[in-house]
């Protein structure tokens, strides 16, 4: 395998373009062991960190634009954002020990495309965007857009994403991620569920957004437990009603974390938490997350 | 193919012929002959080969050798300065927090982490911090003492009370 750390996108486009088995990567942490366990070598190793874009959080006047390859400790540390999307932050931030925070990234979390990602059902409520460039240019698209299956996305060979676009949310909202593991940390999550939410001023919620990891080929929202709380207040009814709908949506497999039947459960569970969390924090209250 | 790397490791600026596609593990270990950094996992699960690399721990293990290049790193060989071990490893030493020993320095420079951003961690903070690192012998309840008793003698070294 060669190496090449490129310093603008066009120039590891261009090496994209030339040779055919290059491969970009940011922080390696799933790649190396990939390799190890008998995958195919890239002839080509492009390291994205060296490219101003693909690393850093820049606030903007909408929001933030997060490089693909900065490493998920910075957001998590960065007090503004982590402040503004304590969800996303948190389902970030637990992607693995201290030691992968330093080098894992939202881009590379995406990527990969497992079906447990932490961070993608973060970016999937807060309707986070990827920006990725190829050979005919740039074009923008909902992080939804991106993983089509285990280990398979939609973008081109020649294609990588160089960063993500990130608006600040409105007022009296407030987002969670919950995850599932047998453990309190190193472990890859069972379920995960996201849910971002604004409240209104009768307490109604409004703009209601849920999602799911682990549980299906692809992280997915889930518009039926949106609905059940949409113009609603947050309690006992509308919650078993997202909980009902979340199981229903979940198409999980049968495997050593857990069984279909199992996921599903908690999946129903997992959203009813998030749903509160996200609610109190619409409503102004701090909670303490993930960990 | 060899790639040149030119870096600052412990102190010291040192250039390496490194395979182009090999971990920066492998290249501490056999190319700069720092021995101190452990292969256990080689998957990034279990912390042996912990260093830190731009004051930020990370596993050697999943780094390849060329991103080594123009940074600043330290392993194990790097904590003690000259004959003074580090707080650290005189605490693990009376607390007898290692036993075979392999996990060791990978637990002393994720606990150099913690301690250099934050000085007087709880239990519960030191206890994920060193959530990364893997211990098959000594079991961790004296490992994370011996984290809490170097906090302690470094906040008062610091304050220069006795």
């Amino acid at each position: 395998m060669d190496y090449l750390a490129p310093t603008t996108v066009e120039e590891a486009v261009g090496a994209l373009v030339e040779q055919p088995d290059a491969r970009v990567f940011a922080g390696a942490t799933d790649l190396i062991p990939q390799i190890r366990a008998g995958r195919p070598e890239p002839g080509l190793l492009i390291d994205l960190k060296r490219i101003d874009r693909c690393t850093g959080v820049a606030e903007t006047d909408t929001g933030w634009t997060v490089g693909a390859a900065t490493p998920t400790s910075r957001l998590t540390e960065d007090p503004e954002f982590s402040g503004a999307l304590p969800g996303l932050s948190e389902a970030a931030g637990l992607i693995g020990s201290d030691q992968i925070q330093n080098r894992s990234s939202l881009g590379g979390n995406l990527c990969n495309a497992s079906p447990a990602a932490d961070s993608v059902p973060g970016m999937l409520i807060n309707d986070v965007r990827a920006v990725i460039a190829g050979a005919s240019g740039e074009r923008t698209v909902p992080v939804g857009d991106v993983t089509t299956g285990p280990g398979r996305t939609s973008l081109a060979d020649d294609e990588f994403i160089v960063e993500f676009e990130i608006d600040r949310p409105p007022a009296n909202t407030g987002d969670a991620y919950l995850r599932m593991i047998p453990r309190t940390e190193m472990d890859i999550a069972v379920v995960g569920a996201g849910v971002r939410l604004t409240l209104d001023d009768d307490g109604n919620c409004t703009d209601v957004r849920i999602a799911l990891g682990a549980v299906a080929p692809t992280a997915l929202r889930v518009p039926d437990a949106e609905a059940a709380l949409t113009g609603k207040p947050v309690d006992a009814e509308t919650l078993a009603a997202v909980a009902a709908a979340a199981s229903a949506a979940c198409n999980p497999i049968d495997d050593k974390r857990g069984t279909i039947a199992y996921r599903q459960q908690v999946a129903g569970v997992l959203a009813k938490r998030a749903v509160t969390i996200a609610a109190q924090r619409a409503a102004g209250q701090p909670v303490n997350g993930a960990h | 193919m060899k790639t040149h790397v030119h870096c600052t490791i412990n102190g010291n600026e040192t250039d390496f012929l490194a395979d182009s596609g090999g971990t920066l593990l492998n290249a501490l270990r056999d190319d700069v002959g720092l021995t101190g950094v452990k292969e256990g996992c080689g998957t990034g699960d279990c912390g042996a080969c912990s260093i830190l690399v731009e004051e930020r721990v990370t596993c050697a293990c999943l780094i390849f050798a060329p991103e080594a290049q123009g940074t600043t790193i330290v392993t194990i060989e790097g904590l003690a300065e000259a004959d003074h071990l580090h707080p650290l490893q005189e605490t693990f030493l009376e607390g007898a927090a290692l036993q075979c020993g392999v996990c060791t320095p990978g637990f002393l420079m994720a606990a150099k982490a913690l301690l250099d951003k934050n000085p007087d961690p709880t239990e519960t903070e030191i206890r994920y911090a060193l959530a990364g690192n893997l211990c098959r012998c000594t079991g961790y309840d004296k490992i994370i003492r011996a984290v809490q008793d170097a906090a302690e003698r470094m906040r008062t070294n610091t304050n220069g009370a006795a």
